[in-house]
């Protein structure tokens, strides 16, 4: 039976599927008092697709397409290695990410039973659009993840900030989302289908190219990627801190393999003609990363800014083309989000006086009130940065590795650029917690966020730093072909 | 893992212990880890010491090529491979006897937060070591820049009044060098396969024979090369955030960062840039004598202008890696035969000189020249060592200076007579400001009255300062016991440049 083999294909999905149907029924009936205990099953439901995701990555199933349709004969969803490595990370993410946000939903009174759905079903869209193999799945599976993550901008009812984040959001995302059907059609005009493989087969033509551009605006938003960056900031500041570690981790990595995806497999004979714009986008990324943050003193607007520059060091990959690019942007990535998570869960781990910290300067003195989490977000920080020891150099030497081997050596120049000035806020944020006199006490620890910045800190050092061979082995698999 | 271990434990031993004073912080607290920190880093380096020493016992000084190698695969064309030669042994040597000294005088003079202080200190052993071990290129960048945090931290949290820009400036140059040393590595990994030193050093592909990297693309690799090699030695221009990091870091740091860190730059270019890519070091020959011997008269003459005692020996130091990029860059045996003798004696020499500093500073918390003046009258012993520190940065014959410096214009006598006759010019400049510094702080009427109940040296400074005196002298007498070391490495460095 065709269907059964199409769940069992996406059996990640269907998971998700599943638990966030039943759970939509549980909450309508359970209200807000079963909160905690969706979020809990939330937490398992994402974290049994990951493995589902890596079970299959491990058996080696790549299955090239299926469920066709009348325009894309070739069929609407496609698993393949380099998809299940990104979903694997995507879901195993947003999983921790939902774990560690109980203390902060209590304190900030967001305990309501529709987060964790909202997270189930953003989830369940990164995924989709990363098995997209037609332009109208990439489309579902966006919308799915943007109007989860709109709601979830603005959860905080009362809060003025997080309500403004959530439209801006919102508006912003419609435009591109407009954009990328814009795009879509005129693809699909040109090359006679949606499908990927029909666009990869169709002959370069002008309003391919128009198309294309299109495309690539609109996802280059979803990732965050200059000169389509403007919202992050304003949705990172105003967005309650939980959901932005949810936004920095999750969808990020999911986005960037999208439109590495889309690229390499629908656009992957056309590369002549998105090439330079890719790199140029980079370039841009890194550059208005690297310096926007500087004046900043709110921590999350200073991430947001680091999520843009460290966007733009991963599309070094992707320009890089598929054979060379598409293991260095999952390694890039995945080390990306772990140490973002950490950090977050550190951010997350800080309150005073039940208020979470915003600012830089409320970092300061940290090692002396919390040695621990100081010492982590060090190496976090670090490591984010791409300064060995800490893993993320290594994300930085396979994405130069691909900068260089294709010929852009001028674009990883920048990149050294980028990260020589993106040290100047990186180190600002060490110089308030290890150099600066203590401020005001800070609040208990939750057990979960603790945990987690001791996890991903331990990940990032030493463990991905000595064992890296075992991620550069597992994502030079899953190179797009 | 194969090989004899014995550098694999040198070079980690150091982290063991900043784990075990890490461990008890978290557990114990933070006065509980401060007290054990003390005991615990003291052992730690000693034991450090011992198997460098081992590891020295081991090293055959007639065996060419490198020895104790210790390798595991790793990934892609990357291994981890550990390995010396004479010249990093020596400079193995050198981190880890000065190690012990560093710590004992930190446990004086640094008060707050002991505990952490020791973990980045010994963490930075472990870096250090690692640097002049690593046989792979990527393993070697690893060490050589995550030695950036542990001095960023310790110059930063520690450090003196203006630390904030002296500890972003510090970090920041060289960054922006190593990263252009990184585009290089990354090139080099791609076209060579690998990044085995070895292999790279050939310079020949190990299959065809073809030579890997033609003079064209040498001439990029090698500015890139020299982009991180100059801002960490430092050469001219490239030297201002030298002074800043030695005058705001605490004394220990300032000894390291001397001693050890710059070293790095000439290591650097001994053992990279002039064995892959001889045309191109052959062909910035005249480049790199400009530069040392405008490093060598400018700094000196900046020296001598300066107010602060810490600044006036960081810029001598600036000059005195002046003459070893002279030495290096004169590619005959007498000129890196010295420049390898120049990195150990001044290490030796300026790490004693921050130490002095660090002396008078301990007591009145103040560096300005001006300040001092007849310390002769009450730290008799004190002004001694002092002196014998003094001449020997002067290069007295006698003390290690003056071995490193005749030799290094000696070679680059051979090389070319102007940039000796500039070295030389050098050499009589820091005369005049190593001993103006030494007359308006020692000798004259003591005339400040906070100064008048100064203590002379105690036990454990002259303990300290006693050791360094007897290296500087024992190795300006008998150089010999370097020059052994380094002779076969200073001719694979020979052969492989082609002369």
């Amino acid at each position: 039976m065709n269907f059964l083999a199409d769940i069992t294909n996406a059996l990640p999905e269907t998971i998700l599927v599943a638990f966030g149907l039943s759970a939509l029924l549980l909450g309508a009936i359970g209200g807000d008092r079963i909160s905690g205990l969706l979020r809990l099953l939330a937490a398992l439901a994402l974290a049994a697709a990951s493995v589902a995701a890596f079970v299959q990555f491990g058996r080696g199933e790549a299955i090239s397409a299926f469920a066709s349709a009348e325009l894309s004969p070739n069929g609407l969803y496609r698993v393949t290695l380099f998809t299940l490595f990104a979903k694997g990370v995507t879901y195993a993410m947003a999983s921790l990410a939902l774990f560690m946000s109980g203390g902060f939903l209590k304190s900030a009174q967001m305990e309501r039973y529709e987060y964790p759905l909202l997270v189930t079903f953003g989830s369940l869209g990164a995924g989709m659009m990363l098995s997209a193999n037609d332009l109208m799945t990439l489309y579902v599976g966006i919308e799915t993840l943007s109007l989860s993550s709109y709601v979830l901008a603005a959860f905080r009812r009362d809060s003025i900030m997080s309500a403004e984040a959530g439209l801006k959001y919102f508006v912003l995302g419609a435009l591109a989302s407009g954009l990328l059907l814009y795009g879509s059609a005129l693809v699909y005009g040109f090359s006679g289908g949606t499908g990927f493989e029909v666009i990869a087969s169709a002959p370069t033509s002008v309003g391919l190219i128009f198309g294309l551009v299109f495309l690539i605006c609109g996802l280059s938003f979803k990732a965050s990627a200059a000169p389509f960056h403007i919202w992050t900031p304003d949705v990172y500041e105003g967005a309650p801190s939980a959901v932005v570690a949810f936004f920095s981790t999750a969808p990020k990595i999911a986005a960037v393999a999208l439109l590495a995806n889309v690229m390499f497999v629908a656009f992957g004979p056309h590369i002549d003609s998105w090439q330079m714009i890719i790199a140029i986008i980079s370039a841009l990324s890194m550059l208005i990363g690297a310096f926007g943050a500087l004046m900043q003193n709110s921590i999350k607007r200073i991430l947001a800014y680091s999520s843009i520059s460290n966007v733009g060091f991963a599309l070094i990959a992707i320009a890089a083309g598929a054979e060379l690019g598409s293991a260095a942007v999952l390694v890039y990535m995945t080390l990306y989000v772990i140490a973002t998570l950490g950090i977050f869960a550190g951010v997350l781990a800080l309150r005073r006086g039940g208020k979470a910290i915003d600012t830089v300067a409320d970092l300061n003195g940290l090692v002396k009130t919390k040695p621990g989490i100081a010492l982590g977000l060090l190496v976090l920080i670090f490591s984010v940065a791409g300064i060995p020891p800490a893993a993320g150099f290594w994300g930085k030497l396979q994405v130069f590795t691909a900068g260089i081997e294709s010929g852009m050596l001028w674009l990883v120049l920048v990149g050294a650029l980028a990260s020589v000035v993106s040290l100047g806020y990186y180190l600002r944020l060490v110089w308030a917690m290890f150099m600066k006199p203590a401020g005001e006490p800070m609040d208990r620890t939750d057990a979960s966020v603790a945990a987690i910045v001791a996890i991903s800190t331990l990940i990032v050092f030493p463990i991905l730093t000595i064992g890296i061979q075992f991620l550069l082995s597992a994502a030079a698999q899953a190179v797009v072909g | 893992m194969t090989g004899p271990m014995i550098l694999t434990l040198t070079t980690f031993l150091p982290l063991v212990g900043a784990m075990l004073i890490m461990g008890l912080r978290v557990v114990g607290g933070a006065n509980m880890a401060s007290s054990a920190s003390k005991s615990i880093s003291i052992v730690t380096s000693l034991v450090t010491l011992a198997a460098s020493l081992v590891a020295l016992s081991q090293f055959n000084p007639n065996v060419v090529g490198y020895q104790l190698v210790d390798t595991a695969p790793w990934f892609g064309g990357s291994s981890y491979k550990l390995g010396v030669d004479g010249l990093a042994i020596s400079l193995v040597v050198l981190t880890t006897a000065l190690m012990p000294l560093c710590i004992l005088q930190s446990i004086t003079s640094i008060k707050d937060r002991l505990a952490e202080y020791m973990i980045a200190f010994l963490l930075l052993e472990t870096l250090m070591i690692g640097v002049f071990c690593a046989l792979d290129l990527v393993l070697f960048y690893v060490f050589f820049e995550g030695g950036l945090i542990p001095m960023f931290l310790i110059i930063g949290v520690w450090g003196g009044k203006n630390r904030l820009y002296a500890a972003f400036k510090f970090f920041l140059y060289t960054l922006l060098g190593s990263l252009l040393l990184l585009a290089a590595l990354v090139y080099m990994s791609i076209v060579a396969g690998t990044t085995d030193v070895v292999v790279l050093q050939e310079g020949l592909n190990p299959e065809t024979g073809a030579l890997l990297f033609p003079p064209e693309v040498q001439t990029w690799l090698w500015l890139a090369f020299f982009a991180s090699f100059a801002v960490k030695l430092p050469m001219w221009p490239v030297h201002t955030w030298l002074p800043d990091a030695h005058v705001e870091a605490p004394t220990a740091g300032s000894v390291v960062l001397a001693a050890v860190l710059l070293k790095m730059g000439g290591y650097g270019f001994l053992r990279f840039s002039l064995p892959m890519f001889p045309e191109a070091s052959m062909l910035f020959q005249p480049l790199m004598f400009a530069l040392s011997v405008i490093a060598i008269v400018y700094a000196s003459l900046v020296a001598f202008r300066q107010t602060d005692i810490k600044k006036l020996v960081a810029y001598s130091s600036v000059a005195h890696m002046g003459f070893v990029t002279l030495g290096i860059f004169s590619f005959n045996e007498a000129g890196i035969q010295g420049a390898i003798f120049q990195m150990i004696s001044h290490g030796v020499i300026s790490g004693a000189l921050f130490f002095c500093v660090g002396v008078i500073y301990d007591r009145m918390h103040t560096r300005e020249i001006s300040f001092y003046g007849g310390l002769v009258h009450r730290m008799p012993v004190y002004a001694a060592l002092f002196m014998l520190f003094s001449m020997a940065n002067v290069g007295l014959p006698g003390t290690s200076g003056f071995v490193g410096e005749i030799l290094t214009m000696v070679g680059a006598f051979q090389a070319s007579t102007w940039a000796a006759a500039g070295a030389a010019l050098g050499v009589i400049f820091s005369a005049v400001y190593m001993l103006t510094l030494y007359r308006r702080t020692v000798f004259g009427e003591m005339t400040n009255e906070k100064l008048f109940d100064i203590k002379d040296v105690t036990g454990l400074e002259f303990f300290i300062l006693g050791l360094l005196a007897i290296s500087a002298l024992g190795l300006g007498v008998f150089p010999g016991i370097v020059f052994d070391l380094t002779q076969g490495s200073t001719m694979e460095v020979l052969r492989m440049i082609g002369r």
